[in-house]
Parts: C-alpha cells; sequence; structure tokens
C-alpha cells in the first residue's frame, strides 16, 4: 500500500497558520488527512475489482473578530493554498459575530497526549494478492457452508492507513496515525416462495493479526443467511423485543446521537433539561471512553485539540452528561467534555468515540428463554426517527420468539416505540459485548414495543 | 482538438483546463492509456474532475458559517475480463497520473505495446444552461435568502421556536475519455436549499422541513413556489401540523401516497432492485424476469436522466454515455434495466447512460437519475375518497431497501389518516414497511396529477453518493405495513 507519512505537511500547516494571520485572521485551526487505502472485491471465487486510493487535504478554519469561515481542498499546491486561505479569510466576512466563536483557553488544550497504539506497521505490507485470498477463503467457506447458498453478492476485503495533523494558532499542534482492516461477506439463498434471502458477517480491527479468521466470517455469513429462508410476517401487536449485539448498536448510537451538545443548544432532543433525572431503566449504563488502546473509536486528542476523557452519559438509568465540544460547551455555558470530532472541511461537533453499553450478567440465551412470545431482531432497516419527539420506528428481521425459543425467520416487520419509553423498558442485558466496532452492546431485551406486521 | 473541445465545453477553472497549470492535451491522453493498457488490460478511461462547493449554514437568526470545498483529481479504470481495476490522485503532475494509470493496470498481467488511440470529442445536449452559475454571484444575494426564509418561517406563526437554513451550491467539471476513442466534457452545476424548523406549544414540540433546488442558479428563488420565502412558510406549517400529530395505527392497510416526494418509494422499492449490476450478479428480486409481470398494469416506470434542470440529470453519463428516457415497466410488465458499461455488455444492450460516480474517487456503477412512476387517469380527489381507513403520505424523510429481496422501509415526517375518504388527523412520524415487487402488485389507483420533486434528494449505494430526481402521481395501494404504536 506505500506508506502515508510525509513530515513537510506538517511544516505546510504551521505555514498555513502563519499565512492566515498575517492575512488578517484573528484565530485559525489547519487540519490536515492523508490516507492510502486497498480495497478488493471477489465475488463466485474470481476477482470482481481491485481499488487503490491515496487521499490528501486540507481543512481550515479562521476566525475574523468572531466571525467563521471553513474551507477544505484537495489542492494542496502552495499559490493555491495562499489564495484558497486569502479567499476563507474574505469569505468569513459574510458571516455574522458569534461570541462564542473563539478557540479553546490555552489551559484546555492538551499538552501530551498518549499513544494509543493504534496504528499497525503490518497494514502498510497488505498486497493486493493478499487481500483477494483472504477474501476469497472467507467468500468460499460461505458457498461450501450449505447447499442452499446458491449465490453471492461477494466478499470485499478493505484496508486503510491513514494520518492525521491538527494545528491551531494558539500553538497545539498534534498528529497520530491509524490503521483498519475490515472483511465483509455476503451470500445469498433463493427461498421457496421465489425471493432471494440474504445476510452478511463482518470482522475488522486496526492491527491485522486480531481480524477473525476469514473461514469463521464467511461461515457465520451463510449460518445468518440460511437462516433467514422461510421468514414471513408476523401478526400486529406488542411484544417484548430482544436486540442482538448487532442490531442493539444502533439504538445505543441513537440516543448517544441526542445526548450532546449540539443537539442541546439547537434545541433538537427529547433529553434536553433531562440530565440528573431517569432517562433508562437501571439496568442501563452507557460510556464514552476514547483512550482504550487499539481499539476503533480511540482518540488521543478530540477535534479542538484538548484532551480525551472517560464520559458516563447514563449511569444506571440516569442522564449524567451530554458529550460537548468546546462550542456547544460555551454555548451551553459549561466545560467540553473533550468529545469533538471535526472533519477536514467541518465544523468540529461533539461526536461518541468508544461508545459501550456496560454488559451485566444474565447470558443472551437466558434472556431469550425467559421471553415467552416476542421478536428476536438481527437486523433494521431504515431512518425512522425522530430526535425532538423521541418517536422511533424502523424496520427490521430476525426471529419469532415462542416459549423461550428461537422459531421461524421474520421479515417485513416495524417495531416502534417512543425512544424514552424503549429505554426505560429494557428489562434485560446481557453479559456478551461485541467489540468489534466502536459502539459496542450486549444483547438486551425491551419488555414491550408495537410491532407492525399482518 | 482536445483543448479547443474542452474550450468549448466551459470548463475553465480546473487546473486541466486549456489555461491551467496542467492542461490536458494529446500527449497527456495517449501517455496514459499507455500506462494503463500496457499489461495487456481490454480497457480503460481516464476521469477528470474538479469539483468546487459552496455551504452557508444559518441559525438563530445569524449566518453562522460560511464553507468552501474543492477536490480534484484524476481516477484511472481499467477493465479486464470480469475484473475492474482503480486508482486516483490528487495530484496532476504527469509522474503522479502515469502512476495512477500503471496501478489500474496492474490487474491485467501481460504485455502490449499501445499504439496511440484515435480520440473523437462527443458533442453533448445541455439539460441545464444555467444562465449564471450561483457559484459566481455575490455572497450577499445568497446571505439575503438565509434571512428571507427565516423571517418568513417566524412570522408565520409564534409558535416557531427554532429555525435552521442551508444553502449549497457546487459545479462540478469533468473530463473524460475512454479507450474506445471517446472524449467527453460536462460541467455541472447543482443549487440546494433547505429550511427546518421547531415549532413549540406548551410542552408539545414539533419539527418540519421544506427545502429544493437542482442544476439551477439563483433564478431556482423567483418562483412563487420555490422561493426562500415559500420554503420558509412551508417549514413552518408542517412543524405547526405535526403538532397535532396523533399516534399512528400500526398494521396493513391503505395507504395513499401524495405526489412528487412520494416518488422516493419507488426509487427504493424498485428502482434499485432495477438497477443491471445486480441483475447481471443475479442477486435482486427481479434477475431473470424481464418479459414478466412485476406491478399492477397501472404502473408505467421510466428513469430518465434528460429532464431539464432537474437534480438527477445529466448531458453524458461517467463512461461517456448520453443520458437518455429509459422505460422500465411498462404497464405492469418489466421491459428494461438501467445499465453501466460492464452491464451493458453482459446483457448485450445498448447503453442506457446510467452508468454514474460520486467523484473521482469512485468507479462508476449503474445508478439512477430522475426515476418516475407515470400519471394514470384518476382524479386524485377521487382516490382518496374511495379509502375508508388508511393513511395518506405526503411527506418522506428517506428510505432503504434490500435489493436481493426487495424488502423496504421509508420515513415519513408528514402524513394523515384518512377516514371516510376524508385527510383527517396527522399522524406521528410513522414507517411503511412492505416488499417492491408486492408493493407494485397493490397499486390499485393512479392519479393524474404527476410531479417530480424539488430537487432534494440523494441516494447511497455502495457508500457513493449521488443525486437523483423522483416523481410520482397521487397513488393508492390497496395494502401497506403501517407502523406506527397506535393500537386498533
Amino acid at each position: 500500500m506505500g506508506n502515508a507519512m510525509n513530515t513537510s505537511l506538517s511544516d505546510l500547516a504551521s505555514h498555513m497558520v502563519k499565512f492566515s494571520q498575517k492575512e488578517g485572521a484573528t484565530a485559525t485551526e489547519i487540519v490536515i488527512r492523508e490516507g492510502n487505502g486497498l480495497s478488493v472485491k471477489v465475488r463466485l471465487g474470481k476477482p470482481e475489482s481491485v481499488e487503490e486510493s491515496n487521499d490528501r487535504a486540507l481543512g481550515i478554519r479562521v476566525f475574523c473578530d468572531q466571525k467563521c469561515a471553513v474551507s477544505y481542498t484537495s489542492d494542496l499546491r502552495k499559490p493555491q493554498l495562499e489564495s484558497f486561505v486569502k479567499k476563507t479569510i474574505e469569505v468569513a466576512q459574510f458571516s455574522e459575530k458569534d461570541k462564542f466563536n473563539t478557540l479553546p483557553d490555552a489551559d484546555e488544550y492538551a499538552t501530551t497526549y498518549p499513544d494509543l497504539d493504534l496504528y499497525d506497521d503490518q497494514t502498510n505490507d497488505v498486497t493486493a494478492s493478499y487481500a483477494l485470498n483472504k477474501a476469497k477463503e472467507a467468500e468460499e467457506a460461505a458457498l461450501t457452508y450449505s447447499d442452499k447458498i446458491t449465490n453471492s453478492s461477494g466478499a470485499t476485503w478493505s484496508s486503510v492507513v491513514m494520518k492525521s495533523m491538527f494545528a491551531s494558532s494558539n500553538d497545539f499542534a498534534g498528529e497520530y496515525r491509524g490503521s483498519y482492516s475490515s472483511l465483509y461477506v455476503e451470500p445469498i439463498a433463493d427461498d421457496a416462495d421465489g425471493k432471494k434471502r440474504n445476510d452478511y458477517w463482518w470482522t475488522a480491527n486496526r492491527f491485522l493479526s486480531e481480524l477473525d479468521d476469514p473461514k469463521t466470517v464467511g461461515v457465520e455469513a451463510a449460518k445468518r443467511t440460511v437462516s433467514q429462508l422461510g421468514a414471513k410476517k408476523v401478526k400486529t401487536g406488542s411484544f417484548p423485543v430482544v436486540f442482538d449485539t448487532e442490531s442493539g448498536r444502533s439504538i445505543v448510537g441513537t440516543l448517544a446521537g441526542i445526548a450532546n451538545g449540539a443537539a442541546f443548544y439547537r434545541n433538537a432532543s427529547y433529553l434536553i433539561g433531562r440530565e440528573q433525572t431517569k432517562v433508562a431503566s437501571d439496568l442501563v449504563t452507557i460510556s464514552d471512553e476514547p483512550r482504550h488502546p487499539r481499539w476503533p473509536g480511540s482518540r488521543p486528542f478530540d477535534g479542538d485539540g484538548l484532551p480525551t476523557r472517560d464520559n458516563i452519559i447514563v449511569n444506571e438509568g440516569v442522564l449524567e452528561t451530554v458529550l460537548c465540544d468546546v462550542y456547544s460547551a460555551r454555548k451551553l455555558n459549561r466545560r467540553s467534555t473533550g468529545s469533538a470530532s471535526r472533519s477536514t472541511g467541518g465544523l468540529p461537533s461533539p461526536s461518541t468515540s468508544n461508545l459501550i453499553m456496560k454488559p451485566r450478567d444474565m447470558s443472551p440465551n437466558d434472556i431469550i428463554a425467559q421471553t415467552k412470545q416476542g421478536l428476536y431482531v438481527t437486523g433494521m432497516m431504515g431512518f425512522g426517527f425522530n430526535p425532538i419527539t423521541g418517536d422511533f420506528s424502523r424496520g427490521a428481521f430476525g426471529f419469532w420468539i415462542e416459549d423461550g425459543k428461537l422459531t421461524f425467520p421474520v421479515t417485513e416487520v416495524t417495531i416502534s416505540a417512543n425512544l424514552n419509553d424503549l429505554m426505560s423498558r429494557i428489562d434485560m442485558v446481557g453479559n456478551d459485548l461485541d467489540q468489534r466496532a466502536s459502539t459496542m452492546t450486549p444483547t438486551f431485551r425491551v419488555s414491550e414495543m408495537t410491532i407492525a406486521g399482518l | 482538438m482536445i483543448t479547443d473541445y474542452i474550450k468549448q465545453a466551459r470548463i475553465s477553472n480546473a487546473p486541466f483546463a486549456v489555461d491551467g497549470e496542467f492542461c490536458i492535451d494529446e500527449h497527456i491522453v495517449q501517455t496514459l492509456f499507455r500506462a494503463a493498457l500496457e499489461n495487456n488490460g481490454d480497457y480503460a478511461d481516464l476521469y477528470f474532475e474538479y469539483n468546487m462547493s459552496n455551504s452557508y449554514s444559518f441559525r438563530e437568526e445569524h449566518v453562522k458559517t460560511i464553507g468552501q470545498g474543492i477536490s480534484m483529481g484524476l481516477g484511472v479504470r481499467v477493465l479486464n475480463g470480469d475484473t475492474t481495476g482503480y486508482a486516483y490522485t490528487e495530484e496532476f503532475s504527469l509522474e503522479a497520473m502515469k502512476q495512477t494509470a500503471k496501478t489500474a493496470g496492474q490487474i491485467a498481467s501481460g504485455n502490449k505495446d499501445v499504439s496511440p488511440l484515435v480520440i473523437k470529442p462527443r458533442s453533448l445536449p445541455d439539460y441545464y444552461n444555467v444562465p449564471q452559475i450561483s457559484n459566481d454571484q455575490p455572497i450577499n444575494e445568497k446571505v439575503a435568502l438565509l434571512h428571507e426564509a427565516d423571517k418568513a418561517a417566524r412570522a408565520y406563526d409564534s409558535r416557531i421556536a427554532n429555525v435552521e437554513i442551508s444553502f449549497s451550491e457546487s459545479l462540478k467539471e469533468m473530463l473524460l475519455f475512454t479507450s474506445d476513442g471517446v472524449m467527453s466534457a460536462d460541467r455541472r452545476p447543482m443549487i440546494r436549499f433547505g429550511v427546518q424548523v421547531v415549532a413549540e406549544q406548551n410542552d408539545k414540540r414539533q419539527g418540519g422541513s421544506s427545502g429544493g433546488g437542482g442544476r439551477l442558479g439563483m433564478e431556482y428563488f423567483s418562483q412563487d413556489n420555490t422561493s426562500a420565502h415559500w420554503h420558509g412558510r412551508e417549514a413552518a406549517r408542517v412543524a405547526l401540523a405535526m403538532l397535532d400529530a396523533r399516534e399512528a395505527p400500526a398494521g396493513e392497510m391503505e395507504v395513499v401516497l401524495g405526489p412528487a416526494d412520494s416518488g422516493i418509494l419507488l426509487h427504493e422499492a424498485v428502482g434499485h432492485g432495477l438497477e443491471a449490476d445486480f441483475n447481471r450478479k443475479e442477486t435482486s428480486n427481479y434477475s431473470g424476469k424481464i418479459g414478466s409481470r412485476v406491478a399492477s398494469d397501472l404502473c408505467t416506470v421510466v428513469d430518465n436522466g434528460t429532464i431539464a434542470n432537474s437534480r438527477g440529470s445529466i448531458n453524458v453519463d461517467d463512461e461517456g454515455n448520453l443520458s437518455k428516457e429509459n422505460t422500465l415497466i411498462e404497464n405492469g410488465t418489466l421491459v428494461g434495466y438501467m445499465h453501466d458499461r460492464i452491464s451493458a455488455k453482459h446483457f448485450n444492450v445498448d447503453s442506457t447512460g446510467n452508468g454514474r460516480r460520486e467523484s473521482f474517487q469512485c468507479t462508476p456503477m449503474p445508478r439512477m437519475t430522475n426515476t418516475s412512476l407515470l400519471p394514470g387517469d384518476s382524479d386524485p380527489d377521487e382516490i382518496l375518497s374511495s379509502v375508508k381507513y388508511g393513511v395518506f403520505a405526503k411527506r418522506f424523510s428517506g428510505g432503504q431497501v434490500n435489493i436481493s429481496n426487495g424488502d423496504f422501509v421509508f420515513s415519513l415526517t408528514e402524513s394523515y389518516l384518512i377516514e371516510d375518504g376524508k385527510i383527517t388527523a396527522p399522524l406521528k412520524g410513522v414507517n411503511l414497511t412492505g416488499n417492491g415487487p408486492d408493493a407494485l402488485c397493490h397499486v390499485s389507483m393512479v392519479g393524474n396529477d404527476y410531479q417530480l420533486s424539488d430537487g432534494l434528494w440523494t441516494c447511497g449505494k455502495d457508500g457513493q453518493s449521488v443525486p437523483v430526481g423522483v416523481g410520482t402521481p397521487t397513488v393508492k395501494l390497496s395494502k401497506l405495513v403501517v407502523g406506527g404504536t397506535g393500537n386498533e
């Protein structure tokens, strides 16, 4: 994949900070991102695509007397960059003053930051043929798992190495590297009614050696696909709903998406005014933990240049705090929680790093066994959530639970509840934690949701 | 010849334009093709792109931020048998571009001495001849629009508590060379305006939004029903209507889809399944069904990339094929798919002009442009009055489909109960779920009031986003699952 690192870019960043000050910016931040990637896809044993990427882009935020503009460009030629910076300063004059438009105070910045071991040198050595072989192996395991697997959407291997640099006119400068590889398999089975059934499985990690074996991934994808054969709707009614670790992630992510300072100051969260009160059942503890070495969502400093730290969002059902970046914290008259993320060309905004719903002591099997009738959800579709009211309604598929056992597969139903009710009705939490993605949840049960079907 | 063509196509900002530092000429093109095909690949294309975008965000009665972006690069694709090799670079130095071409060509193995290609410019129609590109217009004018929409929303009702507005504009210059000797150049403007409001009454809060745009300039705002003022009021109207929303019913029932925006249902429920890559791989629920009945005979579905100034329109696709009007379903019978170069070759059919990509960083694939259900002959009032109990769907926030089996889900942001043929109470945000082919077979009435949606929609597929248009008349489905929380 080649090496992404280039020291001259930090010189470029500091030059551009100085240049912008000379041109009249009162404060400036520069972000530079650089990355190399490889993505290959295999389908029915044959290579379908090999794609290589080399990206670099520079983002800038300038403040001119509390007016703000942000820009990004991938044209890093110096004369073009300089005129780009000038234009950004010009354009800022057309925005309006906002007293919260200032850089963090000097004492807020991270003075040191930890090495979180986010970069695996071996990722650089991944070649197209290595990636193709892994993908082939995974897909073959899926295709040979059962003669019910009749087709494949393919197996995809992706690897990326990146470097992120951040410099501000307040003398903060920081950078870190990261790597990430993933393998995704999606087999297809033909159902008796002429419909096709599909499901997927995947593995991902910052470190190559930590990825699951391709065969395991392929077999799991095939198992999930075959288990969907014969899927049907169920009758409409109110039932308990159990979320597996793959689907539960998006429930917890949805809550975290409105438990932040930006949603609060924009008046776009039903959680406003609910801090220090119950927003979920006692069994629910959710925290954001950016400093775990090697974890997918870890970051040594945040998008404002502040030190990152653990934040408990929900503690045994009580909303403890909401994640803030510097701007939203100032709007809300509080301190940043060190939770800013920023895209190359955007404003900082609060976001989760490694978001964890804490596992408890029930085994997932016990949760199913203690459910007389209900839906076990393995996947959801669509985007039905109103952050202002909390109304939640999404398409779902999975299995019907009858007398504590998974029975037939279910599809084409929606599950609905107000998110506030949903969180308060969580009455069982599993001891399993899926750590593959940056949002991690155990299996959990909601005692009652509306299932709409026949 | 190449440089004349670039000039004619009004490509003028990009570094690869005629006066640019890296003006593309015959020598560069031949050098890059030689590098791409030296391992004996079957085919190559070179896609140069320069995209300039600006965005304005408005909140709390102030312009908060103005953003600008420039992205540029060259993507090189090499096809060899069924395999695609792809690489891109953001540097236009000959050395960097050559290396990129070689990387893309590595999927092939062998040796070939590539003789120079004969390259012919393709003359293109102009479906978006915008008088003045928005990017070039004074910033003050755009700032004024933001204030206008904000004032209109606030003046609409004292319960409007929050107004946020965004405006974005972009101009994309592209230049494409294919190794079968065709050169195309296109200049693609786009604007998008959106207003979001929150209404508050006692402890009830609801949101509403309105927006639009397309391949247009500032003239978009001079129409009465697309002015900044109108969008401000419309967003306020929706939020206020939703303040009184009640729990939606749950279960299977009759559903009436309103005109224009409901086309998103068509886009998800059938459109994606008719993209030929899925059919070539036989992973779509429509695979092998050309000539079969797949919808009620009231349904004729077309994808048309040539609608003047529509968000999904393109003069030429990103593989150098002219966009067209393609009929997909005719009176209920499946008659065609949407193709890119690879699938057209596989099915041995002519290109449909649907090979699109998000940017130079992406490989093209079959994508929709503007997808519509054509009008029928029912009066919309007659359709409503035929429903005893059901849901009227007016505005959608989005949807998703499982291509393999056609199962879909849509989220409604404005919908009403229909009781005894009349629209009654507004309903809290609900989902519609079903199966594409099933749903289209349940189309029992099609209105004569076809409308194209105002330009807001963006379609995602395999991580690539492209702008699309949707359109439909009023449509009645005899049954669909409504995902509310109210129990009957």
